[in-house]
């Protein structure tokens, strides 16, 4: 960091230190963080960066109405912020954000509303999610989708051809989880989950593991691999309980992050040549699509039924098969990285012709967390 | 009270008790921000809207619109072997709340988005009422 580049501004405690059972843990950061916008004289408007720890980043940003650009949830024990500092100082001088905030509270006396995971009894999704009879993503991720088919009119034949699609292109790879072919009718046959999706939209569980490695683009030059460079970068966070979306059939958090990544990448969406949208369920890619700003409102789930996205077709999306077919480990990120990767270097088993730009698309939670990485070999 | 519930039971926090008061006596609380009118649900000692720190409660109307569900064919231990509807509303108020629909039968044809709904509150501790819907003149 440049010396003198980045200052604090605004500091400030909690209005009362010592015994305060009357606020719950996360109602602390937030009486430190309006003190200390008041003492600087912002509103949380005014925030587009956010760090904490002890709470998640997600439920702090959303607690106070903040739309984020950059987060940091780095947990490292009680020198935690002091990271957070430093790391808002670099976010900052590279212009993933303007104003950090970085918090802290912590019932350790009083021990109210501590929660620690999501769910936790007396967290905001443990009182007005959890008693409502939920079984995992399978449950909850899903529960826009009826809304979004009311709005848009999107069908359960376009839904199911997502699976179809990825299908065909899991049979091209060797190491595909499912490779035998599938169809619409296959697809709306199988086991209902939890309705309107069933088995063959859920993504896989399996085990799994990835890692990537990244130097300077200087030193880059000194490895005998294919270099793929970071073209632009997008992360955004909405909200830690899905029934608190501002709107289920679209998600806050792809647009924020998608729309920084093209901006920073300055192209446009005719520039690329290949697309990973990660697809936990069958509706993210169509979410991830008209979020990102491949197709209109409405229109992706025609524009995959109409093989756009298939092999073959001008978009090729999911390229591995994704995890609906080639594998889905819990955190399953990590996959759709490297098959951007392998398509800039050419290495993919389903290989996109002369690929040059690549956008990879990942979701954090349900629809609580988004990052885009855009990609190019050139 | 419905000594059959195994699921999760909500722990109030200072912020969320009076809604839970107001659930134990059959009533729907949410906030109104006092400088710039905004509906606040989950409730919190300030405006997410503006960040003012006056905010108050009220009783709200309990009436809304069924906005989008799924029928969880693999319920968790606890809540029987059906498959029932996890469900949002939205109130007439403004703000969505996942719950659940009673009085009714747990099937697409019988779900239908936008169809009006009303509060129905189920005591499930001495403590803890969960608002659930149903329809209304169902």
């Amino acid at each position: 960091m440049e010396p003198r580049s980045v200052a604090i501004v605004g500091a400030a405690e909690t209005t009362e230190l010592g015994r305060i059972p009357g606020l719950s843990q996360i109602q602390l950061h937030a009486d430190a963080a309006l003190n200390a916008m008041e003492d600087c004289g912002l509103s949380p408007s005014d925030i587009d960066g956010v760090a904490t720890a002890g709470e998640a980043p997600a439920a702090i940003a959303h607690y106070l109405g903040i739309t984020p650009t950059w987060v940091d949830g780095t947990a490292v024990g009680g020198c935690s912020f002091m990271l957070h500092v430093r790391h808002a100082a670099a976010a900052i001088n590279e212009g993933l954000c303007d104003v950090a905030l970085v918090t802290h509270g912590e019932s350790g006396r009083s021990r109210v509303g501590r929660g620690g995971f999501a769910g936790a009894p007396a967290s905001l999704a443990g009182q007005y999610e959890a008693p409502y009879g939920l079984s995992g993503p399978p449950s909850m991720f899903t529960l826009g989708v009826l809304r979004y088919m009311k709005e848009t009119g999107m069908t359960h034949e376009q839904l199911a051809s997502v699976s179809v699609v990825q299908r065909e292109w899991a049979a091209l790879n060797p190491r595909s989880t499912f490779k035998d072919p599938i169809t619409v009718d296959d697809v709306l046959n199988s086991r209902m989950i939890a309705y309107p999706f069933r088995l063959l939209q859920c993504c896989l569980v399996t085990d799994g593991g990835g890692a990537l490695i990244l130097v300077s683009k200087e030193r880059a030059r000194d490895f005998p691999t294919k270099p793929v460079y970071l073209l632009g970068t997008g992360e955004s966070v909405e909200t830690p309980m899905i029934s608190q979306m501002e709107d289920m059939t679209t998600s806050r958090a792809f647009r924020v992050a998608g729309s920084r990544a093209f901006a920073e990448a300055g192209i446009t969406h005719d520039d690329v040549d290949h697309v990973m949208i990660y697809d936990a369920f069958a509706h993210l890619p169509i979410y991830g699509l008209e979020d990102l700003g491949f197709v209109g409102r409405g229109e992706a789930g025609a524009f995959i039924e109409a093989r756009n996205t298939a092999p073959g077709g001008p978009l090729p999306v999911n390229t591995n098969g994704g995890g609906l077919s080639y594998m889905h480990s819990g955190m399953y990120g990590m996959y759709a990285l490297q098959e951007s990767v392998r398509q800039m270097r050419g290495t993919a088993p389903a290989q996109v012709p002369d690929a040059k730009i690549s956008v990879c698309h990942g979701v954090g939670g349900m629809f609580m967390a988004s990052g885009t990485i855009i990609m190019t070999n050139e | 009270m419905a000594d059959d519930y195994k699921g999760p039971v909500p722990v109030p926090t200072p912020e969320t008790q009076d809604f839970w008061d107001g659930a134990k006596r059959g009533e729907l609380r949410l906030q109104r921000c006092d400088d710039c009118s905004n509906v606040i649900f989950p409730a919190r000692s300030f405006c997410p809207a503006c960040a003012c720190r006056s905010v108050s409660n009220f009783t709200a109307s309990g009436k809304g619109k069924l906005y989008s569900y799924v029928i969880n064919h693999r319920p968790p231990p606890g809540f029987g072997p059906d498959p029932h509807a996890i469900a949002i509303v939205e109130l007439d108020e403004g703000p969505r709340m996942m719950t659940n629909i009673i009085d009714c039968e747990q099937t697409p044809e019988a779900l239908v988005l936008d169809m009006p709904v009303e509060v129905a509150f189920t005591p499930i501790t001495d403590e803890i009422s969960l608002p659930k819907f149903r329809p209304v003149g169902g």
